[in-house]
């Protein structure tokens, strides 16, 4: 059982098909949807996370390959500069996954795990002194 | 038994003085009673750091050759306007300013990505600035146009000077209505989504003197991470708010107009912020002591967090439309915790202002009193207080017409 994140780019004349259902029921993959952003007649983009067999998961990206979807490991990161970071907090009640989190409530100090980030980015212009950065 | 601030001074001198944390106090009153804490203590420590929307610094840049006077001119700081309607080179900048090209809130919400906080930053970190004017010319400042770099250290002045700080308690903010709001207390999601505040409660400063009675204009403080004074009380002082039995007021009251010396000053704790859709603000560190004279005054500092009450006010309708209408009363050990209850629902909280900041601001300070690097001093005057002091009051509009100002009409 492994999982990876990838990023998938459906060209417009795709957005309509059924496409990532095909992961469930052929590939008997694990999916969970980080973020989606589908337009009708624009390009549509997704963040997934796969989880399954190292092989099931080779099939579903063929498979999503060949349907005409481009396929991008994520390689998107949030990361926190903590030298701009003023420890005030307005990130922790915007942040869904609470990846932004106060890590000791005697102190109030401010934390951050990657590892529930989803790269969803509603932090970044909420937090005044913009200490939140998207890398690629 | 009472102490002076002279005698408090001489142990300080000593090396013999007892500085504790306005945190640190509350165990030490809780444990051996405010008799016993009075005789111990000499100092308490307090500190703040969050946006202060009323800041602002001015500075002398130095003659030209030939002169030039800025004022009745335009003048730029790193293409943010600077105030220049006084002499020929003293300029000031305030820290809501945004650049004429800014696209503000066109599309709304707008980023507010730098604007005067952030000069104001950049010039406190050693950083070269640009300015730019376009004066008018006069017989004795001839020069029309100035195109340079200025460096803080080269300034003759730099004087941070801030007419509303250190608010004495603050609202918390949340939103009832069906959209995402954008405020100076942050981004508030729609449906009581989050609830913002911002004080440092049980570490503020004026909460720990919250009748004035040791803090007032003259007293020196920690500024930005230098040395600065109470100019005056702040605009918008209101110490007619209501108070809870310990005298802490439940709605935003006491305010400070402080000054200090830029130059001393460190990047860290005057740091340009933006607040999407609102605006630029800077925020300021600022740390008092508070000279431990008798039993009364040890027992306001040990006030706690669980002892001091916001109120809880919907910023997409009360606050905007100026209604006095508040949802309820919370204390800041819950809004700490992370989650208060706002009509029935659980709601997360954020704060604006930095605890964790104001804890290092406070023992900061404490750390230079026992070193013997910073000395109380004694207030000049105090601070409007008490049923005699002036009341905080909205604007009363009496519309002008257009052509009363062309006439020279005074309105009624």
């Amino acid at each position: 059982m492994t999982s990876r994140k990838i990023v998938l780019t459906f060209p417009k004349e795709k957005i309509d098909k059924p496409i990532v259902y095909k992961l469930i029921k052929d590939c008997n993959l694990v999916f969970n949807i980080m973020k989606a952003s589908i337009t009708p007649d624009q390009e549509g983009h997704m963040v997934l996370e796969l989880s399954g067999d190292h092989s099931e998961i080779e099939k579903g990206i063929k498979y999503l390959k060949d349907q005409g979807v481009a396929i991008q490991p994520l390689s998107k990161e949030i990361k926190v500069n903590w030298d701009k970071c003023t420890q005030c907090g307005a990130c922790v009640s915007i942040c869904p996954t609470e990846a932004l989190y106060i890590k000791d409530r005697q102190t109030m100090e401010v934390a951050f795990d990657p590892e529930k980030c989803i790269a969803c980015e509603l932090c970044i212009r909420p937090c005044p002194p913009r200490a939140i950065e998207v890398h690629f | 038994m009472a102490k002076t601030i002279a005698e408090i001074n001489e142990r300080i001198k000593r090396g013999k003085a007892v500085v504790v944390t306005a945190e640190e106090i509350i165990e030490i009153v809780d444990k051996k009673g405010v008799v016993e804490a009075a005789k111990e203590v000499d100092v308490v420590t307090t500190g703040t750091f969050g946006p202060m929307c009323s800041s602002g610094a001015y500075f002398n840049f130095g003659h030209t050759k030939p002169k030039l006077k800025a004022g009745g001119g335009k003048t730029l700081l790193n293409n943010v306007p600077a105030y220049a309607g006084w002499a020929a080179v003293d300029l000031y900048i305030g820290a809501t300013v945004s650049a004429p090209d800014d696209p503000l809130n066109k599309i709304h919400p707008g980023e507010f990505a730098y604007g005067g906080g952030h000069v104001i930053e950049e010039l406190v970190a050693g950083k070269d600035i640009r300015l730019q004017v376009e004066a008018y010319g006069t017989d004795c400042y001839p020069r029309k146009h100035l195109d340079t770099w200025i460096n803080i250290k080269d300034l003759n002045e730099a004087v941070l000077f801030n007419s509303r700080n250190a608010y004495q308690n603050y609202n918390v903010a949340v939103n009832l209505s069906d959209r995402t709001i954008y405020t100076y207390l942050g981004t508030l999601k729609p449906k009581l989504g989050n609830a913002n505040y911002c004080s440092a409660g049980q570490l503020s400063p004026l909460l720990n003197d919250p009748h004035f009675k040791t803090l007032g204009i003259g007293t020196r403080i920690w500024l930005g991470g230098g040395i600065g004074y109470i100019a005056w009380q702040g605009t918008q002082h209101n110490p007619h708010a209501p108070r809870l039995a310990n005298g802490v007021p439940k709605r935003p009251a006491g305010t400070l107009a402080v000054i200090g010396d830029l130059k001393q000053m460190n990047p860290k704790w005057i740091k340009g912020v933006s607040f999407v859709g609102y605006g630029v603000s800077l925020n300021v560190g600022i740390g008092i002591p508070i000279p431990i004279l008798d039993e009364e005054i040890v027992k306001y500092t040990a006030v706690k967090d669980e002892d001091i009450i916001a109120a809880i006010v919907d910023y997409s309708d009360a606050y905007p439309n100026g209604k006095p209408d508040v949802l309820g009363e919370v204390d800041y050990k819950r809004l700490k915790s992370g989650e208060i209850e706002v009509k029935g629902k659980k709601v997360p909280t954020s704060g604006i202002s930095s605890y964790k900041r104001a804890l290092e601001i406070a023992n900061d300070l404490k750390e230079k009193i026992k070193r013997g690097e910073f000395l109380l001093s004694e207030k000049v005057a105090d601070l409007p207080a008490g049923d005699s002091a002036p009341k905080f009051k909205p604007l009363k509009e009496r519309p002008a017409k257009p052509l009363d100002f062309a006439r020279g009409k005074e309105g009624k």
